[in-house]
């Protein structure tokens, strides 16, 4: 675990020192903006979009869903199994990736191939986003675009996680990715679910266990949840409500007796973009309804 | 089993009479295939990037600048190495294919068998997931290394424990030797599935993809590793292939005719995890080419193995090759593992072999 955080810290100050180098060259060569983007990683994505510099992306990779408008560019594929062909083949002066693209050989070809890439690191919390706007910004050449958003982002994080704090007593929340077959896969700390539940003010059952982990009925039974939060959509996050709710381990929680299971969209409440001081004002309100502070 | 040693004796005597180039033709044709097949890998690709132009190049035809560097890289770099590993990987699946079926006397036997494969994939899952914990400078410098290596130990150690398992007093139990590799193979899945369990989301995702293999991490150095591995395989092949052929009549019958039966085995097994090992370690889980290519080659040319290894050995690479074609080109710019498109060809186009001949070869 420390050995995890230590490589953690050692890549993100990594990063900043990139971010340090490249700025003052952007800055020299302003009219050599790069015009031909691919990103990869979904709140890159969002960012540049955000920025509206969209205009400037020729393909993004499967994870890159939202807005809507970004499905129509070319799919490079998953971010961790990119094929340097395939993002060579839309002839790219700039990639623009989230910090964990790959795999290693594909990103030396494209080295090799001389194609600016700018890695841009990836955390859960409120600095984290700030920081991706910047970069994402300072590698599009649009600084000022950036700042503005970072600072409109920033006084949104702000607002929505103080009116979060608020709250007297926390709800407990239990994040569940998967519910297969009743085998619960579920949120522990470190995750993007584990920040975006500290953001909306309440506080993830699981905290003690890392990443996202099968847990067993009785861990969820003890861990009481009050409300259950899953992310919308098709495939492994497929169970309905009630399927969810009537699982034997959920049923017990005090969660599944007031049936309180609450869905939001996986880009919008996972993403740490742009989004992510609305997603934690819906998250609130779903969470807290129009509970009075300190009630 | 005993059906494959009467088959093989038929064959020879058929092959004497009635065909006696077959095997030859079908040899000589797998050799334009595996030319063909190159060069439609060469060829195709996400980018419009010119084989013919970077062939040109190479041959000093044309005018000097012609070419985009970019197309240049792509032919050279991305291209040209994927083809030399996948012709090298189908090879050497197919091949032990030949020799486990071969060993085992059992048309079901496959590399996988062994237990090798699971060993190099615990290898592979253990350097994901506990490999970035092992802060070793060593590890983050040499990390393109690393995997195919520590996938190629677990397969070396899992041969090594599986003949020391199976072997007494000189003698190799192939039985023995069945049994425990299913065993071993069970417990690497298992060891596997504690590291799947301990693996984060990222490391989750790059489990599942190299299950499903790829030729994308092929460098010049994994390409010269394989290459040797190989070679070294295939020189001993002219004596397996006598062997193989004797022994199909049964351990017995083949000590009798003279064949040096436990140095058989043991080579056999040898060839098989290095060429499994590396083949597993260089490109992951690539299913099917080592139970698919022998069979059709079975079918078009009988069991003899003078001619079955050798054949193998073509088809296989040509078969690679072209599914990594496919693989390269069918979600481009994005890229399917080709492991899926090894088990969606090969499968189905098996399944057709064997309603066709079924009567020809009972299985």
């Amino acid at each position: 675990m420390a050995m995890r955080k230590i490589q953690f810290v050692a890549l993100a100050r990594a990063a900043a020192f990139a971010a340090s180098l490249l700025l003052p060259a952007i800055g020299v060569a302003a009219d050599a903006k790069p015009s031909r983007i691919v990103a990869i990683g979904g709140s890159v994505t969002e960012i540049v979009y955000a920025l509206g510099e969209e205009a400037r992306l020729v393909g993004r990779d499967s994870t890159s869903v939202y807005p809507p408008e970004a499905l129509k560019l070319p799919d490079t594929g998953y971010i961790r199994a990119l094929s340097p062909e395939g993002v060579l083949s839309l002839n790219p002066d700039l990639i623009l990736t989230l910090d964990g693209a790959g795999p290693p050989p594909a990103l030396e070809a494209l080295k090799a191939a001389g194609v600016r890439t700018v890695t841009i690191p990836e955390g859960f919390d409120r600095n984290a986003i700030i920081y991706k706007i910047t970069a994402v910004g300072a590698a599009l050449g649009a600084e000022d675009k950036a700042e503005a958003l970072a600072g409109k982002v920033q006084a949104a994080l702000d607002k929505a996680v103080a009116l979060s704090a608020e709250q007297g007593r926390k709800a407990r929340v239990l994040f569940v990715l998967s519910a297969r077959e009743g085998r619960l896969m579920a949120s522990g700390s470190k995750t993007q679910a584990d920040g975006i539940i500290r953001m909306a003010g309440a506080e993830n059952v699981l905290a003690d266990i890392e990443g996202f982990k099968p847990v067993s009925d009785e861990a969820v039974i003890a861990a009481a949840p009050d409300v259950i939060l899953m992310m919308t959509g098709t495939g492994d996050h497929a169970a309905s409500n009630e399927t969810v709710l009537a699982l034997p381990a959920i049923a017990e929680t005090p969660a599944g007796k007031a049936k309180r299971i609450v869905r939001m969209d996986g880009m919008y409440l996972l993403g740490f973009g742009p989004r992510t001081a609305d997603a934690i004002v819906s998250l609130h309100e779903a969470l807290y309804g129009n509970r009075k502070p300190g009630e | 089993m005993a059906e494959m040693a009467f088959a093989a004796e038929d064959q020879t005597r058929r092959s004497r009479v009635t065909r006696p180039a077959l095997p030859q033709v079908v040899i000589a044709l797998l050799v334009l295939g595996v030319v063909v097949a190159s060069g439609i890998s060469l060829t195709a690709g996400a980018s419009d990037a010119s084989a013919l132009a970077v062939a040109g190049h190479w041959l000093g035809l044309g005018e000097v600048n012609a070419i985009a560097p970019r197309d240049l890289l792509i032919v050279e770099q991305i291209r040209l190495p994927r083809v030399v590993m996948g012709l090298l990987v189908g090879a050497a699946l197919a091949v032990s294919g030949v020799v486990m079926q071969g060993i085992f006397r059992n048309p079901l036997a496959d590399p996988g068998l062994a237990g090798v494969s699971a060993g190099a994939g615990l290898g592979a899952a253990g350097m994901i997931v506990l490999g970035g914990s092992l802060a070793l400078p060593a590890i983050r410098i040499f990390s393109y290394a690393t995997l195919p290596a520590a996938a190629f130990l677990g397969g070396l150690l899992t041969t090594v424990i599986l003949y020391g398992i199976s072997t007494r007093l000189g003698r190799t139990s192939i039985a023995t030797m069945l049994l425990a590799g299913i065993a071993l193979g069970a417990l690497s899945g298992a060891a596997t599935g504690v590291l799947v369990y301990m693996a984060d989301d990222k490391q989750l995702r790059d489990l599942t993809f190299w299950s499903m293999g790829s030729l994308g991490g092929a460098t010049w150095p994994k390409i010269a590793t394989m290459a040797l591995v190989l070679a070294a395989s295939l020189a001993a092949l002219p004596f397996m292939a006598r062997g193989l052929n004797a022994l199909a009549l049964g351990e017995a019958a083949a000590w009798h005719m003279g064949i040096p039966v436990e140095r058989l085995k043991r080579t056999a097994i040898v060839i098989v995890a290095a060429m499994t090992g590396a083949s597993v370690a260089v490109s992951g889980g690539i299913g099917f080419v080592g139970i698919v290519v022998p069979h059709i080659l079975r079918l078009a040319i009988g069991p003899d193995h003078r001619f079955l290894l050798p054949a193998s050995a073509l088809l296989g690479g040509a078969l690679l090759v072209l599914a990594d074609s496919v693989a390269r080109t069918v979600v481009a710019p994005a890229e399917l593992p080709i492991g899926i498109i090894t088990a969606i060809a090969g499968a189905p186009f098996f399944l057709w072999l064997l309603l066709r001949r079924r009567n020809v070869l009972d299985l």
